[in-house]
């Protein structure tokens, strides 16, 4: 397959044709670029916090963002790494040490929080006994935890922007799990500016690989020569959320664009979604134990404390 | 021909007597969607319309990671 750009040797073939190793790298960048213009997902102002793991899609939004900046000239000195260590077992110290050299060769800060510090066990001891009171998967109980994390430490540094390295097939599955279970209220939640308006306390989560797939993410860090560990979590396959990746990848294969035309249809319908969630949600305060951002009364994670502190 | 093949995902390294010719016709084989993988000889990117040769040493590397 040649590339439609200059008839190199391509890397991947998109919709709209093939790409060889140097326009594909182009393209992604761009994309990139603009999604985070068209979007306004990053302010001359901001202090930028990173949510990284150490995964394929935070080394390159992290790479991509300091790029972004050096490119509009922002001081990147706004910048800083935050990486949630959640305590799963041959998983997560490996996607750790990739990240501290990647942060170190980029000079971009890191700060490492553990849920031992935070929750007082790790994901693999919390899990077990939240799910014997609960029955929450492994999954809901490690997001609880990261979402915590992130938005408290955030806003303990400063930031006034989470980025996170959500791509394109993580939100595809993301509406679709909202319509699956009916779960209207977070409907108007996802797109590329996470939450419905701004709120006391919660910093404001942003997509900058948004428009890119899982496939061309990981395309990418192989081109660049970025070094990973590609350890899938072993707790991934027993979500939910795996159950529809599968899906999503098999309608993908025969009917090309579908995560695409899930993404290009609820963008269309965001503006409507975020209206009726703002007209129906005007509850979202604080919890009132820990203090942090909460549409109940307690939120998730001091649930989720208490039943480690039993 | 003979093709030995390195899944990155369980980390195994298998050989296949394979009678067909492109990378797709492989992934078939395997059933693995090409959506979730991708494919490289010698560290070079393959697209599914590559020919594959006798005694190729494949990688297939998983695109899904994390959790």
């Amino acid at each position: 397959m040649q590339c439609e750009k200059c008839n190199g040797k391509a890397v991947i073939t998109l919709q709209h044709g093939s790409l060889c190793k140097p326009h594909f790298i182009t393209y992604f960048e761009e994309k990139v670029f603009k999604t985070i213009n068209k979007f306004r997902l990053i302010d001359r102002k901001d202090k930028i916090c990173i949510a990284a793991s150490g995964g394929k899609d935070s080394l390159t939004v992290l790479y991509l963002t300091k790029k972004y900046l050096d490119h509009y000239h922002i001081p990147s000195e706004h910048l800083f790494a935050l990486c949630v260590d959640e305590g799963i077992a041959n998983y997560r110290q490996h996607t750790i040490i990739d990240l501290q050299e990647f942060c170190k060769e980029h000079k971009i800060p890191l700060k490492v929080i553990t849920s031992q510090e935070e929750f007082g066990a790790p994901l693999d001891e919390a899990y077990p006994k939240i799910n014997k009171d609960t029955k929450k998967k492994p999954c809901n109980v490690c997001g609880v935890f990261r979402r915590y994390i992130l938005n408290k430490y955030a806003r303990q540094e400063g930031a006034t922007k989470v980025i996170t390295g959500h791509n394109l097939d993580d939100e595809a599955q993301a509406i679709m799990m909202n319509m699956f279970k009916a779960n209207t209220t977070l409907a108007g939640r996802l797109g590329p500016i996470s939450g419905i308006h701004e709120q006391d306390g919660f910093v404001q989560r942003v997509k900058p690989l948004y428009k890119c797939t899982e496939k061309e993410v990981r395309l990418y860090t192989l081109l660049k020569g970025f070094k990973i560990d590609y350890t899938e979590c072993p707790y991934s396959q027993l979500g939910f959320r795996h159950k529809v990746q599968v899906m999503l990848n098999d309608f993908e294969k025969d009917f090309r664009g579908t995560k695409q035309g899930i993404i290009k249809s609820y963008l269309a319908m965001l503006p409507l979604l975020k209206q009726h969630d703002q007209q129906t949600n005007d509850s979202i305060k604080s919890c009132k134990t820990c203090q942090e951002p909460s549409n109940k009364e307690i939120c998730n994670a001091c649930e989720m404390k208490e039943v480690l502190a039993q | 021909m003979n093709i030995t093949i390195f899944n990155e995902k369980d980390r195994t390294t298998t050989t296949l007597d394979f009678d067909k010719s492109t990378v797709e016709d492989l992934l078939t084989h395997l059933n693995i969607n090409s959506e979730t993988v991708l494919v490289t000889r010698n560290n070079e990117i393959l697209t599914e319309d590559e020919l594959l040769n006798n005694d190729d040493t494949i990688e297939i590397l998983s695109v899904v990671s994390g959790g």
